[in-house]
């Protein structure tokens, strides 16, 4: 890719010996990290290993412990993130920062300075304009909760553009779009980085950092290990930079095949939060002995179909099956004796409670168990745990502090293993790294992957497609409800999974 | 009954919904910007006994209203102190005002109880306009604080839905760190909705004690601060739609009023009773439609902010 040489003296923004601490961590550990104007300059590192915290800094959301920041070769010392505005800094935060119910154009204008009364058609005017003279497709009358992800993110860049911005920064913003949009994206940010502006590009995908950066800082645990330029890099001395090992790219995976289907949903119609049709006539059928992955974008159905099989949102109409028998009309505790284990998306909330310790979250699905009449038997309750606990290396200081004080990985873990511990013939989960460093993630992908050799029906819902393409036999994709076709993992293409994650049906080939 | 009857409803019906009307157009602005008000009542008692008491002292009702609103802005600014910046618990906060405010007010006007005003706000009919048959009358022969109300309520709606500062505060209630994000201060947002919540909270109190019943009783307000808080959501936060609300509040506490006086035979502690039971009628069938309320109350209704916390 391009890799033109920044020139040295045209420095767009200089962070100096970066220090922040949050309760119990230092975030950022005397970090230097500079731009200069006209790259796209990526910010690479794994998850928690400080770069939201860096950027936070950079747009004014956080103040340093220590250290310097100037922009454009002027020290700076932002008190709030209007000022960062001010001097040109642009963030596109990874949970965006947009007012649902209102406009396109609303969004982009607020807080910028104009008039008192508000102007409705010149501003939508205004930002329509903008947007064409980028290539960014958006309805600037179009409220934000109508929007996909995708079109939310441009309202973001959108936002930022309005505003002058002279360095962009972007965190994670492939995470939530198709692998087209992220193409389109990166068109996106080349242009801007053309106009002599800079681009900071946060990520912790090595192949979309070396198909768009010209330059990539590694972060690891809060220090800045490298800055690189592409031309100097490959994926593997980037990998082990972020990491601080050697990484396998791939989950060994044993060929054998399925049994007979395990979990079935047929007809599946059921609304989101909001009364609107989340599951437009969804019919899926797990093997045995196989994952069956659930690709798309977030918010076309996923976390709706996960819940509808759990028992935790009504269907309207449609039909969820485990081993032959009806669930349909079953309470969650029914399905999870018939053999349902479920890992949700949200696991400080429905999946585990952030206040109660190790034991007692535990405890929670299995209070038959450790029953003793109508007490409690917490000694068989600590001995069960503290066996879970170590079976499935989980680290925490001790069983009785609130799972909350866990780091992500961990709690991923616990959650894990209280579901397989009761043995599940079908396993739902969702999202199940998200958020997580690279070795939880392995290890989470490797239980899921023994589950499957063992014969369990697994039901993975994810946003990271990669993750999908390593672990599952097949692959449903979804789009605004509906299944667009289901694909064979075995030599899937990506470009086609793409184009049905944005509502192209897949070919009956 | 005779269409007189109705027609005597529809005008008491307006008198007695406009406390209602004032209360809740403060706690949607207050509830806007993300902040819960539950202090309403007390706020309308310290706005009715201060108005009631500088009116009694200075023969001036207009500076009574007046002093009632500033009164009720400063028990705004409390609640905001306390919400805002110690970011203390908004429903407990808001209990605690009431009590708070209940007994300060009952203290205050100790030495007024019962005393007769030296003057009250009476009907004036607008010229042309109460001419207009039903309408006229229901409208426009009504006290000088109703036309004020007609006035604010407009005013809020322009506001809040059609200018800058408006569309700052509404994103401050849904999204703070938005708001944040693009350079929007949210405390003083908060602060200012507040605060302004309170005054019109004073400005019922004093609708009440200068106008709709002119005297001074601890606890005049009988749970009508309670009822602007439900009408609230059941205007799902519209200033225009808690017009109606109001007005079918007041409706149903005049209805009973008026059935007595034509003697029909229900129990005073019934009547008393009719707008709390039609209160909750009215929020069981509200709260069958989520969805709609959920897209309606501000997303962050309630929750303190804190920049670097997540
Ligand atoms: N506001 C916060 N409060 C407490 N801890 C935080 C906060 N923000 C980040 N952290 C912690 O700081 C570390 C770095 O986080 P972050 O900058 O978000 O990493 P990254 O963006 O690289 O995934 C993590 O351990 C995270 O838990
Ligand atoms: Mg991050």
């Amino acid at each position: 890719m391009s890799t033109h040489d920044p020139g040295p003296a045209e420095g767009a923004v200089e962070l100096r010996g970066i220090v922040k601490r949050f309760p119990g961590i230092v975030a950022n550990d005397n970090v230097d990290f500079s731009v200069a104007r006209g790259e796209v300059h990526a910010l690479l590192g794994e998850n928690g290993a400080g770069k939201t915290t860096l950027m936070s800094i950079l747009s004014g959301a956080y103040r340093p412990d220590a250290g310097t920041v100037s922009v454009g070769g002027r020290t700076m010392s932002f008190r709030s993130p209007k000022q960062a505005i001010e001097a040109g800094i642009g963030m596109v935060h990874q949970h965006f920062r947009l007012v649902q119910p209102l406009s396109v154009a609303e969004n982009v204008l607020l807080g910028a300075p104009s008039t008192f009364r508000l102007a409705g058609n010149a501003t939508e005017d205004r930002v329509a304009e903008l947007a064409e003279a980028y290539g960014i497709r958006v309805n600037p009358s179009a409220k934000i909760w109508q929007l996909s992800v995708g079109e939310q993110q441009r309202v973001e860049i959108l936002k930022a553009l309005f505003r002058e911005a002279s360095v962009l920064i972007l965190d994670e913003p492939t995470a939530v779009l198709t692998p087209q949009e992220a193409t389109h994206l990166f068109s996106i940010m080349r242009r801007i980085a053309s106009e002599d502006r800079a681009v900071i590009f946060i990520s912790h995908k090595l192949d979309e950092v070396m198909a768009v950066a010209d330059r990539v800082t590694v972060l690891r645990a809060g220090r800045g290990v490298a800055t690189l330029t592409i031309g100097e890099s490959d994926k593997a001395n980037l990998a082990r930079l972020m990491v601080g090992r050697e990484v396998m790219f791939r989950v060994a995976r044993s060929d054998h095949d399925a049994g007979a289907p395990r979990l079935t949903v047929k007809g599946l119609i059921a609304t989101g939060d909001l009364g609107l049709p989340a599951l437009r006539d969804v019919t899926l059928e797990v093997r045995a002995g196989e994952i069956l992955g659930v690709a798309g974008v977030a918010g076309n159905g996923q976390r709706e179909l996960t819940e509808v099989i759990a028992g935790l949102r009504p269907a309207i109409s449609g039909t969820v099956a485990i081993g032959g028998r009806d669930l349909s009309a079953s309470t969650p505790a029914e399905r999870i004796s018939a053999g349902l284990g479920y890992v949700p998306e949200d696991r400080l909330g429905t999946g585990l409670i952030p206040s109660l310790g190790c034991i007692d979250n535990v405890m929670l699905k299995r209070t038959d168990e450790f029953a003793r009449g109508f007490f409690i038997n917490k000694q068989a309750a600590e001995a069960a745990t503290s066996e879970l606990v170590d079976r499935f290396d989980v680290k925490t200081s001790s069983l009785h502090s609130p799972v909350s004080l866990m780091s992500g990985g961990n709690i991923q873990k616990l959650l894990l293993a209280r579901e397989l511990s009761a043995g599940p013939g079908a396993l739902v989960v969702a999202q199940p790294t998200a958020g997580l460093d690279v070795g939880a993630t392995e290890a989470i992908r490797r239980l899921l992957l023994e589950q499957r050799d063992a014969g369990v029906a697994v039901l993975l819902v994810s946003e990271d497609l990669d993750e999908l393409l390593s672990l599952c036999d097949r692959i449903a994709v979804m789009y605004e409800g509906k299944v667009m076709g289901v694909v064979g993992a075995a030599g899937a293409d990506r470009e086609q999974i793409g184009l049905m994650m944005a509502g192209t049906a897949s070919d009956p080939a | 009954m005779s269409a007189d009857l109705f027609l005597t409803v529809f005008v008491a019906g307006v008198a007695a919904g406009t406390v209602f009307l004032f209360a809740a157009v403060g706690e949607i602005i207050t509830e806007r910007a993300g902040v819960l008000n539950l202090g309403l009542e007390g706020m309308m008692l310290v706005g009715a006994v201060t108005g009631f008491l500088v009116n009694h002292q200075f023969r001036q009702l207009w500076l009574g209203v007046l002093a009632a609103v500033v009164a009720g802005g400063a028990l705004g600014l409390l609640h905001a102190l306390l919400v805002v910046s110690f970011r203390t618990n908004q429903v407990v906060t808001g209990l605690t005002l009431v009590i708070f405010a209940g007994g300060l007010s009952g203290y205050a006007g100790e030495s007024v109880v019962g005393v007769a005003p030296p003057a009250t706000f009476e009907p004036v009919a607008i010229p042309l306009l109460s001419a207009i048959p039903v309408l006229g009358r229901v409208f426009f022969r009504q006290n000088p604080l109703v036309y004020l109300s007609y006035g604010l309520v407009v005013a809020t709606w322009f506001w809040l839905f059609k200018t800058r500062p408006g569309l700052n505060l509404r994103s401050v209630g849904e999204s703070p760190e938005t708001a944040d994000a693009v350079g929007i201060s949210v405390t003083r947002t908060r602060y200012a909705a507040v605060v302004a919540g309170g005054g019109f909270a004073g400005l019922a109190g004093a609708y009440l004690s200068l106008a709709q019943s002119p005297s001074w009783v601890p606890n005049m307000t009988a749970g009508r601060g309670w009822i602007a808080i439900a009408l609230v959501i059941f205007a799902t936060w519209s200033p225009v739609r808690a017009v109606f609300g109001a007005y079918v509040f007041g409706c149903v506490e005049a209805l009973g009023f008026r059935l007595q006086a034509v003697g029909v035979d229900i129990p005073s502690f019934f009547v008393s009773m009719l707008p709390y039971l039609f209160t909750i009628v009215v929020l069981v069938v509200i709260s069958r439609d989520t969805a709609r309320r959920r897209l309606a109350a501000p997303a962050s209704l309630g929750n303190a902010y804190v920049r670097e916390e997540r």
